[in-house]
């Protein structure tokens, strides 16, 4: 994992001390609301229905064992005895006291963590396949890249005060995990013919009030100009994005406006002349020296035990993925129990999973944008014993990819902003879904919901959608078909009237039924709705 | 009827103003007030800015959230209804 330097911490620590007073501030009525609210947000903290909320950056959703269990200390001291993982592969504590968060960011600070960027119209967290490093299908390990991203968008002096927030992704594999198609700059790592390793650049996708799917942009980066043309697109945008209307200021919306090739063009036109002036060339040296933080696992010698139990056998298919070095398997750690709320962990559960990658997996953990965690390194050979304790903890859910590892938004049970609850409603399904045994035989499904348009949820790139919608005082949901996150993303297509959510948890329930009854031999969800369409997926809605 | 809530500077959590203007956190004491003696109470809850973030008039019923946003500010009172056992009751926090 990448350490950091004494910039780093300088930068870190200085940040913690200025809040500090900036808090002080506040409540001595030295800064008003209306001052001190924009400060705040700049660190994470913001003000929800019941408490403040803090969002603690999770770069690269890269956690180190000491990093876990310090999350877990938080928890269990500041919070309530949980925190929540986020689909930007952060934390969230629902229930911080305005008057404790400098401690917070100060005992975060210790394990080389903070609040930075987690909110405000800047670049914030980069994300990226929570495998990287560890699945054998990468061209690169990305993590080096997104660390060298991290420090250049770390306070970065023309890009703070950006029209509106800003997401960048990046995927090392030729299999997208990390939703590059819809990020407001998606970055995929590629070999050129002539074995060169540079990046394939996407702009202009985003999730929201105006899905879209990014452009392609630039089919081959060098490694030495890739700051420059993430500087050029980014120098695009906060000089022509719109600042006059909030829904219309992502740079998605500037692309559509401008159309791509012309986009495409005054990003050529500025990456020209920063390539020109020589200033942001990357470093070959520096590359190296960041990568070096990174280094390939070693291999083992062991395997998975072989055991006749069947929760065991069912976890051991759904959630462990093969390794790229031998001795090594990826165990994805399901927070999505039947009828749980996704993406929660108890400080118990943290500890625990920070103790299992410390014995067993390098001291490494990953947050992924599914909203679960993952060991990326673990011993094979350890298998039998991480499984017996992560099921004794309640995090042995063997559903990793189906239909119960359900994506959903905080909704209107935290968030100002929701206009309807989301983790009840995934509660319910997920439970609807295990009584109605279909999740196995429907095999890899993704659904996911968000409690306004906003789609912290992700659910327009779910296969099934459920969007919150507030009908006169009502909460209803919207469900949509089609979504695809990864790969070719796609925004997926409205089914029909908003439902109330009983109705809703039902109809889920049957678009999986009616999808069984549809598929054809090797057809997964996204191929049955393409050859049939909406219409006997409607029947099954609305029919009755 | 109309009550005004806002949320506590120090720590966010949800409070109603009273007829002697304190900040409570039991709905039962919000002070119900209609038209201008509701605008009163908001201009009064409004320069409380060393003790809350945010005040604004909500509809009430019989001593509970009513109106359009009726479930948002219920959900404000109780607490989330998210029903999982991660989740410690704010009596027990």
């Amino acid at each position: 994992m990448y350490r950091y330097d004494e910039i780093d911490e300088a930068l870190v620590r200085e940040r913690v001390a200025e809040f500090r007073e900036q808090v002080t501030a506040r409540l001595s009525g030295e800064l008003t609301e209306d001052q001190f609210k924009p400060l705040r947000l700049q660190n994470g903290v913001y003000l929800q229905l019941h408490a403040y909320m803090l969002r603690v950056a999770i770069p690269y959703g890269v956690l180190s064992s000491d990093q876990l269990r310090l999350l877990a200390h938080i928890a269990r001291h500041y919070d309530r005895g949980y925190g929540h993982f986020t689909t930007r592969q952060n934390i969230q504590y629902n229930w911080p006291a305005l008057t404790d968060i400098p401690e917070i960011l100060d005992q975060l600070a210790d394990v080389e963590m903070h609040a930075i960027q987690t909110s405000g119209n800047c670049i914030r967290n980069t994300t990226t396949d929570p495998y990287a490093g560890a699945h054998a299908d990468e061209i690169a390990d990305p993590r080096p890249w997104c660390e060298l991203i991290r420090q250049w968008s770390t306070f970065h002096p023309e890009f703070s005060f950006l029209p509106r927030k800003f997401k960048i992704a990046v995927t090392g594999s030729p299999e997208d995990r990390a939703a590059i198609g819809v990020h407001d700059i998606g970055i995929r790592l590629v070999r050129s013919e002539a074995g060169e390793i540079g990046f394939e650049v996407h702009a202009g996708g985003g999730q929201g009030r105006t899905p879209r799917v990014a452009a392609k942009l630039a089919d081959f980066v060098s490694q030495r100009d890739l700051l420059a043309y993430l500087t050029a697109i980014l120098r695009v945008y906060n000089l022509a994005g719109r600042r006059d209307n909030l829904y219309k200021a992502r740079i998605k919306i500037l692309v559509e406006a401008m159309g791509a090739e012309a986009f495409i063009a005054a990003v050529d036109e500025e990456f020209a002349r920063l390539k020109r002036d020589g200033a942001l060339a990357v470093p070959s040296e520096e590359a190296q020296r960041i990568a070096a933080h990174f280094p390939a696992p070693a291999a083992l010698e062991g395997t998975p035990p072989a055991r006749r139990d069947l929760p065991y056998r069912r976890w051991l298919a759904r959630n462990v993925k093969p390794h790229k070095v031998a001795g090594r398997r990826i165990v994805v750690i399901s927070l999505k129990p039947y009828g749980g709320t996704p993406g929660d962990a108890t400080a118990e559960q943290m500890e625990l999973v920070a103790d299992l990658a410390e014995r067993h997996g390098l001291s490494e953990i990953r947050v992924t944008k599914e909203q679960n965690l993952v060991l990326p390194h673990a011993d094979a050979g350890a298998l039998g014993d991480i499984f017996d304790a992560l099921e004794a903890a309640g995090l042995a859910t063997a559903n990793a990819g189906l239909a119960s590892d359900i994506v959903a938004c905080p909704g209107l049970d935290y968030c100002n902003l929701a206009n309807a609850r989301s983790i009840p409603v995934a509660q319910a399904i997920s439970t609807a879904i295990q009584r109605a045994g279909l999740e196995e035989e429907a095999g890899e499904l993704t659904i996911k919901i968000s409690g306004c348009i906003n789609a912290c949820g992700h659910h327009h790139v779910a296969n099934i959608g459920l969007l919150g919608v507030d009908k006169r005082g009502e909460e209803t949901y919207q469900i949509t078909l089609g979504g695809i996150a990864d790969g070719a993303a796609a925004v997926g297509k409205i089914l029909g009237p908003s439902l109330p959510a009983d109705q809703a948890v039902a109809a889920v329930v049957d678009v999986v039924a009616a999808y069984l009854d549809q598929r054809r031999s090797g057809e997964s969800f996204i191929d049955t709705l393409t050859r049939a369409g909406l219409e006997p997926f409607k029947e099954a809605v609305y029919a009755q | 009827m109309k009550a005004v809530t806002a949320n506590r500077l120090t720590d966010g959590r949800v409070v109603y103003l009273t007829a002697d203007r304190r900040w409570t956190a039991d709905i039962a004491g919000a002070a119900a007030l209609e038209g201008e003696a509701a605008d009163a109470a908001l201009e009064a809850g409004l320069r409380d800015v060393l003790t809350v973030v945010g005040p604004y008039l909500i509809d009430i019923e019989g001593g509970a959230p009513a109106g359009a946003k009726r479930v948002r500010e219920a959900i404000r009172l109780t607490g989330p209804t998210t029903g999982s056992t991660k989740v410690k009751t704010k009596e027990s926090a």
